[in-house]
């Protein structure tokens, strides 16, 4: 067993040592019945053989990098960096615990510092936490808070074109409470915001991949003292507006798409920012800069009297981690790529989604629904999308999302995303390949 | 340690510099949506070497599993294999699209299947979901599932959770996520639940408790079947916090024992790395009264093939997509490596090198509660006048070791809480003892160096009061 240590003769001493004359004698406060002594599991194998194991089931997956892809809908398929994985996968970083002891925890405390200076410039507003599990329990999360800040108000609006996924989650975390989710359609200019509304949520952009224009919502859901909440692509912000100038009072993102592989769905970021006026109420972790005795700058976990280890039943959340790992590949893609590398990629994304669309607009019985995009568009299709997506797959595209997966009843949709590593060629192969089958 | 004072990202940026370079673009450029293009990206500007040497020299600034001992307790901080990272960083997963589709992701949802195979066998569970990021996240969905099999029941007026005085702050947290409310149940003198205030909060309003088995003084819970029994007697369900396993692999199965519902830490007995922070993953397991409601999707079997199914009346998603599944891989691997056998030996040696420490360090340190301790025990850091815990933990430091989990569990003033894990040698277990005794000493001799320690870190003690009343939590240049 590789990984014990101990030696038989080192163990006698041990045992000795206790006063005992066995391990056994160690289990003696558990009731004798319930003890067992060996699991049905196969014994343990060698390095070896488990990674020749694991390769034999990662072969049986396919790679979005091997086929043309177009799939995104919550996960996204961006270039990351070689150095990203390199330096997050340090030991030093990798094998460090919460950072609880700050003088023996700065890399870790100044890495997430630097996380959430870029993360905050990046969604526009001036306290950005530590991370939470994914976007879509960051949004959960951020419900939940300004509800409790807008105490007596039991609305909460939210838009029908979200991430399915997402929904569901809202769904399981609000379970518990009293809050009434009015789901409403389109435009969030036009949600039913009144003096009862907690919050009013806004996806930048809907999960259809339509811009909706948002500041003129925000500013209504203001007029009648409500919340808005933002959930963006933070990618997108990088060439569009953030949502903190657009009047978001808290924002929630999915930081996958920065520097974060797709994983089959995780670990992602969750990321959550707020304005001062409700960073003590915001959940999850914060660092916060400071000096030591010597007046040396410095880093440290701080407005912890929010959390659940100093105050238990009423913390505002239960969370105890953050995606650390997660985290930091973002910290270390934001700062490598930086301001021109990050402009590049969102810039590239829309021309490269915009000139798909254009391309496949003009193909008869194609139309496409989404009227100012980023990345991801919604096409109208004249077959069943689930049947282009099968048909497109036997010719190694992966064209995107049939929304019959989440919609049974929308059968002709086709959700198509396109990010910087699709080239030319691609898309026009995914054009001419799309003609053909609906033929 | 690197003890060089390291700049910030936006402190080392120089207008211009570029870090990564895409290909030139082969398509048209189109107009931005009028009237909402950002007028300015305020990210640094660094090449490649300088992010290489910053985050590098950052990392130099940590202790770590890698680097040095590190006992923390309740946090398992064993070794994290490399093998797991290997297994993790396979690009058959990374490059894996969560909807790529049941027939494209078949290794995947094997593997996913296969792992909660194991660790039903582990846990004595009916089922398991792997959907929770962490335990915490675990807590959350097995109280939602309570709620929800009560809910069913018609039981609506079982709001009360009890939650023993030694529990870990997100127990009560998690309830109050899930609506309930809490009522303390005080540890007795031999640091167990206290049966007799266990019977008289039983009553028709209680939805359950939560227990922590071996507890947080890293004590087994002797009365763990009569708890149970009691518990469902009076129609509750028992929530087992799976944080301290790592002491009962292939010795005890948790459900045997009558827990209903309970989530195991991959990221403590499993192996996989605490990455600082996380990410973790928080696997439930369920008893046969309690599986349908399990979070879902789950990975289910049918003759070869694998697919994704939500249990039949699941409390729902609890995040997207499936769970950490970059986190499963790594779980996947050290169980396959351990195997059956292996996972007895790492709690048979777990609390082996618990129970060492204890007996040596017992002379110097109080130890209030004098029983066999599990894989972890609690001592005192009351050794002179004038000396807190605080202070012998910032001198560990000095000696190069990090400190054992300090001011937990609550109900022991001054705790130092030690784990030392399977994997750490007898030779290092020696020096750790050395170390205490000698810090024992100083601490009557020379209580200044405890108290101006740690010395030999890039940063003293920080003022964390100032960081709280005057929150700097980003740059301001």
């Amino acid at each position: 067993m590789p990984f014990i240590p101990n030696t038989d003769a080192e163990r006698a001493e041990m045992l000795k040592a206790i006063g005992v004359d066995s391990v056994d004698a160690l289990f003696a406060d558990i009731p004798e019945h319930l003890r067992i002594r060996k699991l049905d599991l196969p014994d343990g194998v060698s390095e070896l053989e488990a990674l020749s194991h694991i390769d034999s089931l990662a072969e049986r997956n396919v790679q979005a990098r091997k086929m043309d892809w177009f799939l995104g809908a919550g996960a996204y398929h961006h270039y990351i960096p070689s150095l990203v994985p390199a330096l997050a996968g340090r030991g030093e970083f990798l094998t460090s615990y919460t950072p609880y002891q700050p003088e023996v925890s700065q890399g870790t405390l100044q890495a997430i510092f630097e996380y959430q200076s870029m993360a905050s410039k990046l969604l526009g507003v001036p306290v950005v936490n530590a991370s939470h599990y994914d976007g879509a329990t960051a949004l959960a999360e951020a419900i939940l808070m300004a509800w409790k800040a807008k105490e007596g108000r039991s609305r909460v609006l939210i838009p029908s074109d979200l991430h399915p996924e997402y929904a569901r989650v809202i769904d399981t975390y609000l379970t518990s409470f009293d809050i009434e989710l009015v789901r409403y359609e389109g435009d969030p200019a036009s949600a039913e915001v009144d003096d009862r509304t907690a919050a009013l949520v806004i996806a930048y952009p809907a999960f259809s991949g339509e811009i909706y224009p948002v500041a003129p919502a925000a500013a209504r859901a203001h007029e009648h003292g409500a919340l808005c909440i933002m959930q963006a692509d933070p990618v997108m912000c990088a060439i569009l507006q953030s949502p903190g100038e657009q009047g978001a009072d808290i924002v929630t993102a999915e930081g996958q798409g920065l520097g974060n592989p797709l994983n089959f769905g995780g670990p992602y970021l969750g990321m959550m920012g707020t304005t001062e006026a409700l960073m003590r109420r915001m959940p999850g972790r914060i660092v916060g800069q400071t000096k030591d005795r010597n007046g040396k700058r410095g880093f440290v976990l701080t407005l912890s009297t929010r959390e659940q280890h100093i105050r238990r039943e009423k913390a505002v959340s239960n969370i105890c981690s953050n995606q650390g790992l997660s985290m930091l590949q973002t910290c270390i893609y934001l700062a490598a790529m930086g301001k021109q590398g990050l402009t590049h990629v969102a810039r590239q994304s829309y021309d490269k989604a915009h000139y798909a669309a254009e391309l496949i607009g003009r193909i008869p019985g194609f139309s496409i629904r989404t009227r100012r995009f980023f990345r991801e568009f919604t096409v109208a299709t004249p077959v069943p999308a689930a049947l282009l997506v099968e048909k497109l797959k036997a010719r190694n595209i992966m064209p995107g999302l049939a929304l019959s997966h989440y919609w049974p009843e929308r059968t002709h949709e086709l959700l198509i995303c396109v990010t910087e590593v699709n080239t030319r060629a691609q898309i026009e192969k995914l054009v001419a390949a799309l003609g053909e089958v609906a033929k | 340690m690197n003890m060089h004072d390291e700049p910030l990202v936006y402190e080392i940026s120089r207008p211009g510099r570029v870090g990564c370079t895409l290909p030139e673009s082969d398509v048209p450029e189109y107009a931005l949506p009028e009237g909402l293009a950002r007028a300015e990206l305020d990210l640094p500007e660094l090449d490649e070497l300088s992010v290489v040497r910053h985050f590098t020299r950052l990392s130099q600034k940590n202790y770590s599993i890698d680097t040095e001992f590190y006992p923390l307790g309740s946090c398992t901080m064993k070794y994290n294999p490399k093998a797991n990272e290997a297994a993790a960083s396979n690009p058959g997963w990374k490059y894996l699209h969560p909807l790529a589709g049941e027939d494209l992701a078949q290794g995947a949802l094997e593997l996913m299947w296969h792992l909660q195979e194991q660790l039903k066998e582990i846990g004595g569970f009916a089922a398991v979901s792997l959907q929770p990021a962490a335990g915490a996240h675990g807590e959350l969905s097995g109280v939602l599932m309570i709620r929800a099999a009560l809910k069913a029941r018609g039981e609506h007026g079982r709001t009360r959770m009890l939650i023993p005085d030694s529990a870990h702050g997100t127990n009560p947290a998690s309830c109050t996520m899930a609506g309930f409310t809490t009522q303390t149940i005080p540890s007795g003198p031999d640091g167990n639940i206290d049966m007799n205030a266990l019977r008289a909060a039983l009553d028709d309003t209680v939805a359950g408790i939560m227990i922590t088995n071996p507890n947080t003084l890293g004590l087994f819970e002797t009365n763990i079947e009569e708890i149970c029994r009691l518990v469902h007697q009076a129609g509750g369900y028992v929530y087992g916090d799976g944080a301290n396993m790592n002491a009962l692999t292939g010795v005890f199965k948790p459900g045997a024992s009558g827990i209903d519902v309970m989530h195991f830490n991959l990221h403590k007995t499993f192996s996989t790395p605490h990455g600082g922070g996380g990410p973790g993953a928080g696997m439930v397991g369920a008893n046969e009264s309690l599986a349908a409601y399990l979070p879902g999707p789950v990975a289910v079997k049918d003759g070869d093939r694998f697919m994704l199914k939500m249990p039949q009346k699941s409390i729902g998603q609890v995040k997207a997509f499936y769970g950490n599944f970059g986190v499963l891989v790594r779980a996947y691997a050290y169980v396959l490596m351990t195997g059956g056998d292996g996972l007895r030996r790492v709690a048979e040696n777990a609390v082996l090198n618990a129970n060492y420490l204890k007996a040596r360090l017992e002379g110097s340190y109080p130890v209030p509660y004098r029983r066999r301790c599990m894989h972890e025990f609690v001592a005192r850091g009351t050794i002179a006048e004038g000396i807190h815990t605080l202070d012998i933990a910032k001198r560990l430091i000095d000696y190069g070791f990090h400190p054992p989990t300090i001011y937990f569990p609550l109900i022991v003033p001054e705790a130092l809480m030690i784990e030392p894990t399977e994997t750490e040698s007898k030779e290092t277990l020696d020096r750790f003892i050395e170390a205490l005794r000698a810090i024992a000493e100083e601490a009557k001799a020379h209580p200044e160096l405890l108290h101006d320690a740690p010395a030999t870190t890039p940063v003293a003690r920080l003022d964390e009061v100032m960081a709280a009343r005057c929150p700097i939590l980003c740059y301001r240049g």
